[in-house]
């Protein structure tokens, strides 16, 4: 459960996030859509306690991210933007390093360790350094170190950014299986995906929701039944708007 | 404290993962017996005592050191690692203290190493070895000092050579704080006061103290209170830099 009040970020003269609010349930899959620099990114970032925010607040399985942090981020899987990972540790070393930290050992930490390779199928890169692995490995390493330890709430931004058509089609199966009893929020830039495993689709525009129902009844707005055709409407009409 | 041990270890052992380490205790030690034997003329003196060789120290941590603390924060920063290591359930101040814990333990393994010295010292003569391991405590709590102000600055840039360079002008101003070079600058308009705390941070001033055989427990509040001071600044920086 995810609940998201009022949430609020300013860079300076420019805000990012403006009065946002949204409530997401379990076995919910929201997929968070919005053009580059809609403030999608930066809301992933204050619901997960990296970014502060101005104003509102964020609250995961009711502990709120900024005066219960470690209560809320115990209960969260996250992957960043671009995947960070340290590269010079091999995929085995770096989830190792995740299961500590996540207070998993022996064979608790064993078994989540092998859920999540398996899940990622990361099993054929396990021992190289992460810095030679290729986009769509890096990716999966940190896909893999979210679904550890099988989280309650998963805030994932662009899972499937850099991978091949196959690896898109794993990766939104394994995100569709956790789906059930797991509140997920991705953000992506591909309608396809929002089509393939969301239950919901928001589009965010210069920090605001502009949209919030359920892909069909998106692609139902526009004549086509074209999702791409209604989001560039939605979107470059409200920035014209913006500008004027 | 569970939570100090993933990050302590994920951070000691990437020194080992590059040339780092190695590199570092190959010139480490080496300048140190450069600096002995050479400059401080070890064997003319004809004395059995390690003075010389902890005479260095302070100038040689004024490189080493800074070089060894300044990607701690600011490569998490530039690799994006930052985001992931913040949003993990570990408290912020676990993160900053294991971080920095590794990076003591580093340079005590290096300053460890040149136990040689130690052992050509006592085949050539009898030196007091109680005083011996008291400058060897000494260097080490210096080197932690070092260290935090390393980790505190690295913490407010993505840039390394920032990081160090500006590391190394601070821990200068603070070695030398008893001469006159930094004291002139006060003299004349501040009070006497104010002077003459200025000049009681003097790391030459501590460590001398300690190097002469007395582990004042004065001296060892000194760096131990400095290292709390620049790790304390080093949690409010990262914790400023949150709300963006």
């Amino acid at each position: 459960m995810i609940e998201i009040q009022n949430l609020t970020k300013r860079f300076g003269p420019v805000t990012a996030v403006a009065n946002l609010s949204l409530v997401v349930k379990p076995g919910e899959v929201l997929g968070f859509l919005g053009p580059n620099g809609a403030g999608k990114s930066t809301t992933m970032k204050m619901v997960t306690g990296y970014l502060a925010p101005d104003e509102g607040s964020a609250r995961i399985c009711g502990h709120d991210i900024v005066s219960d942090t470690i209560a809320a981020q115990r209960k969260l899987g996250y992957l960043p933007e671009g995947a960070p990972a340290y590269g010079e540790m091999t995929p085995r070393q770096f989830l190792h390093f995740i299961a500590g930290v996540r207070q998993l050992s022996g064979a608790a930490a064993k078994a989540a360790t092998e859920r999540a390779v398996t899940g990622a199928e990361l099993g054929s890169v396990m021992d190289q350094p992460i810095d030679t692995l290729s986009k769509g490995f890096r990716r999966r390493v940190g896909l893999a170190q979210a679904i550890l330890h099988d989280p309650e709430v998963l805030v994932l931004d662009e899972p499937t950014d850099g991978l091949d058509p196959n690896q898109k089609h794993a990766v939104r199966g394994l995100i569709r299986g956790m789906a059930k009893n797991k509140t997920i929020v991705i953000s992506t830039h591909l309608l396809e995906e929002v089509e393939a495993i969301c239950t919901r689709a928001v589009i965010i525009d210069q920090g605001r929701v502009v949209v919030d129902e359920t892909p069909a009844a998106l692609a139902a707005r526009s004549a086509t039944g074209r999702l791409d055709e209604v989001f560039r409407q939605l979107t470059t009409r409200d920035t014209a708007g913006a500008a004027a | 404290m569970s939570m100090l041990g993933p990050v302590f270890a994920r951070e000691f052992k990437s020194y080992f993962a590059t040339p780092l380490a190695f590199v570092f205790i190959v010139i480490f030690l080496f300048a140190m017996g450069a600096f002995t034997f050479y400059l401080g003329h070890f064997y003319d003196n004809g004395v059995a005592d390690l003075t010389v060789f902890f005479g260095y120290h302070p100038w040689l941590y004024l490189f080493l050191v800074p070089a060894l603390a300044m990607r701690l924060w600011a490569e998490e920063r530039r690799s994006g690692t930052m985001e992931l290591l913040l949003t993990l359930p570990v408290p912020l101040w676990a993160t900053v203290l294991g971080k920095f814990l590794a990076a003591w333990a580093f340079a005590g393994l290096a300053l460890i190493l040149t136990f040689p010295i130690w052992v050509t010292v006592n085949y050539l003569g009898n030196p007091d070895n109680g005083v011996i391991l008291a400058s060897y405590i000494g260097s080490f709590l210096m080197a932690g000092a070092y260290l935090s102000i390393g980790a505190c600055i690295s913490a407010a840039t993505s840039n390394q050579v920032i990081a160090f360079i500006v590391s190394v002008v601070v821990c200068f101003l603070l070695t030398i704080s008893g001469a006159p070079l930094v004291l002139d600058a006060f003299r004349g308009w501040a009070p006497l006061t104010l002077t003459e705390a200025i000049s009681s941070f003097s790391f030459l001033t501590h460590f001398a103290a300690i190097t002469g055989g007395v582990i004042d427990l004065r001296d060892v509040i000194f760096f131990l209170s400095l290292i709390g001071l620049f790790l304390t600044a080093n949690m409010l920086i990262v914790d400023l830099r949150k709300s963006g």
